[in-house]
């Protein structure tokens, strides 16, 4: 008893912030792991990554021009995955390319909504939350949007299943079979813009990056074929994401500040630990992650 | 908008530019712009930290920058190389979160270490830029030919002696150290747009390496100084232009090459443009002559090894400049050098496309 009260602290499990907080970063977390594993096998974290920062600068416009902000991370988030599979050549280099370009424009945007806000208001912190975001201060009203985002991600996913799963391994087989690889990867940016934008908004861009990649890449390194990775891929998540959050709420009474450690720091340092300790491992049974994948199987599979 | 006020921003700004077509240009053609991407907003965290221990910022960035470079280069042994970026970049945002919030004041200096102070930069900021900027640029002349050759075809520089893995290496190093010094001067965000935007629209406006390397310093150039006028007229943020001027040369360069590629499927001799800019070339660097002790200097007949090496990474069509069976030109004619099965697995690397 006295062991559990010194590793939790008193009031952790009555707080209505942490409630809140476990049940946002359970989501965000499950979501995060069933998309990343199509993420990074696709490679296209850069991508996922993009889409959280251009979402926030939608959010910042949206503000500015007086509308919900809510409009604004999905204007932006769907227009940015539409720029860029527009733009993009679909070889891996050129893709990368093609999201730098339109991160480089968001960001320029986004440099412009803070200026012109912080004419206007007084919102000095603005980039600044909006990077890194915290889990506490959520507002109870934006938990519905959120679960509304997370199911329409999971379905569009779930919906697309084996074709993604085929066009993302091996796209000449999966053209070669008649599927339409280019309006599959299409759908499948709109979803990961649409979950990435509102994890970002509400918990930070870089926790969302973590949450995106860093599961997934583990999961995709110990388990064997995609429904199990996704499984494992959400287990660490949210293992890692409620870890992080009694960490960060055990240690408010830590040294130097005293105000508490940041929530981002703990979860981050938690995946990209467990995704080290994954290297542990000898050899990866599959290496799904990598380059040359078993597309045949997939194939005869079907 | 010239006054001695602003000469520092100017030249700042130019020597910014320079560094960032220069290495923006293989990241571009690495694909390594999550790199990009990384590193200089990473490094932010370095900053904090170091006004944490009351360092100079410069300390904090050039150590976080190196230690994002030796991460990504680290990781990505043995995973593939976005994921391995990804998880540096989140592991230093994360440790910036911590350093951000031991200390109480940063929000502020945060904002600027992002978005940059380029029209306050003083003469003592100019010079280490400068310095910099030469190392850097150096740097990538003294590495240009492996890198590029790594950079193209990277099976075939393996099989030749150049390691990936160091060129991965020595071109990660030499942005962190390019960006260590831009950064709290043009901001983070402003670096990487230069860097991806000009470069990226210098490789669809030609298919010549050297040349495209220096249009996308001009680019670079160009874009920075339009957008450095454009911001002192209207007061907006100096990132939003060169963001903006950035995308659009880049769907310029890409309208461009659709337009000559079409022409050239119709069998016009299309691109005028091109040529002249050829001819320029062709005037600046004069093409060497083949001496005795450059064996190696032609892969194919007619052929030069870079150009056939860049033109398979980025899908443009190799012309010869001599018919096929030639014997000049072609490395020590002795049949018995090249087996028939070298030969084909040579010229598919140089022409199928990657």
């Amino acid at each position: 008893m006295i062991v559990l009260r010194y590793l939790v602290e008193p009031g952790f499990f009555g707080s209505e912030p942490v409630h809140i907080a476990l049940a946002v970063g359970a989501i965000v977390a499950v979501t995060s792991a069933v998309v990343g594993v199509f993420t990074v096998t696709r490679g296209q974290s850069f991508a996922g990554h993009s889409l959280a920062d251009i979402a926030t600068t939608g959010g910042s416009g949206a503000f500015l021009i007086g509308i919900n902000q809510f409009w604004g991370y999905l204007a932006f988030g769907a227009g940015a995955a539409a720029f860029m599979e527009m733009i993009g050549i679909q070889r891996r280099r050129g893709r990368d390319v093609a999201t730098g370009v339109v991160l480089g424009a968001a960001l320029g945007l986004a440099a412009l909504f803070l200026y012109l806000g912080t004419q206007y208001s007084t919102t000095t912190g603005a980039s600044f939350s909006i990077l890194f975001g915290s889990i506490f201060v959520l507002t109870p009203s934006t938990v519905p949007a959120l679960i509304v985002s997370a199911l329409l991600a999971l379905v569009t996913v779930a919906a697309l299943g084996r074709v993604l799963l085929l066009s993302s391994l091996s796209p000449d087989i999966a053209a070669a079979r008649g599927v339409p690889v280019r309006a599959v990867g299409a759908a499948f940016l709109m979803a990961l813009a649409v979950s990435v934008a509102l994890s970002a908004v509400i918990i930070g861009a870089v926790l969302s990056t973590a949450l995106l990649i860093g599961p997934a890449a583990t999961a995709l390194r110990v388990a064997k074929g995609p429904v199990r990775a996704m499984a494992v891929a959400a287990g660490i998540g949210v293992a890692a994401t409620w870890l992080g959050i009694l960490l960060a709420y055990d240690s408010y009474y830590w040294p130097p500040a005293g105000r508490g450690w940041p929530v981002s720091f703990f979860v981050v340092t938690l995946i990209v630990g467990g995704y080290l300790v994954s290297y542990l491992r000898p050899r990866p049974p599959r290496a799904m992650a990598q380059e040359s994948p078993d597309a045949e199987q997939v194939c005869s599979a079907r | 908008m010239f006054g001695p006020l602003m000469l520092n921003t100017w030249i700042a700004a130019t020597a910014v530019a320079v560094i960032a077509g220069v290495t923006g240009f293989f990241a571009v053609l690495r694909g390594s712009t999550f790199a990009a991407h990384a590193i200089p907003n990473g490094a932010f965290a370095g900053a904090a930290g170091a006004s944490l221990l009351g360092l100079n910022p410069f300390v904090g960035l050039a150590v976080f920058s190196v230690a994002g470079a030796l991460g990504i280069a680290g990781l990505s042994r043995r995973a593939r190389s976005d994921v391995a970026t990804a998880l540096t970049f989140v592991m230093m945002l994360g440790v910036g979160a911590l350093f951000v919030s031991w200390s109480s004041q940063y929000a502020q200096e945060a904002y600027s270490l992002l978005f940059g102070e380029v029209f306050g930069v003083s003469a003592e900021e100019v010079l280490p830029i400068g310095i910099l900027g030469l190392v850097s640029v150096a740097a990538i002349v003294v590495m240009f030919r492996p890198l590029m050759l790594s950079s193209a075809l990277p099976e075939v520089a393996e099989a030749r002696g150049v390691s990936a893995r160091r060129m991965e290496l020595g071109f990660l190093l030499v942005m962190a150290l390019a960006t260590s010094m831009t950064v709290p001067v043009v901001g983070a965000l402003l670096m990487f747009s230069l860097m991806i935007g000009p470069a990226a629209a210098a490789r669809s406006l030609t298919a010549r390496p050297g040349l495209a390397m220096a249009l996308s310093v001009v680019i670079a150039l160009v874009t920075v100084w339009a957008g450095l006028a454009l911001s002192y007229r209207s007061d907006w943020p100096l990132g939003f232009f060169v963001g903006m001027i950035g995308a659009a040369f880049f769907l310029a360069g890409r309208a461009y090459a659709a337009v000559a590629r079409s022409a050239r499927r119709a069998g016009k001799t299309f691109p005028q443009t091109a040529r002249s800019l050829r001819y320029l070339q062709l005037l600046a660097f004069p093409r060497r002559e083949q001496g005795p002790g450059e064996k190696d200097f032609r892969l194919l007949p007619g052929v030069s090894r870079w150009r056939g090496a860049y033109s398979s990474a980025t899908g443009a069509t190799i012309r010869r400049t001599r018919p096929a069976g030639c014997s000049t030109g072609w490395p020590s004619t002795s049949a018995g050098t090249w087996s028939s099965r070298t030969w084909t697995r040579f010229s598919s690397a140089m022409t199928s496309p990657r």
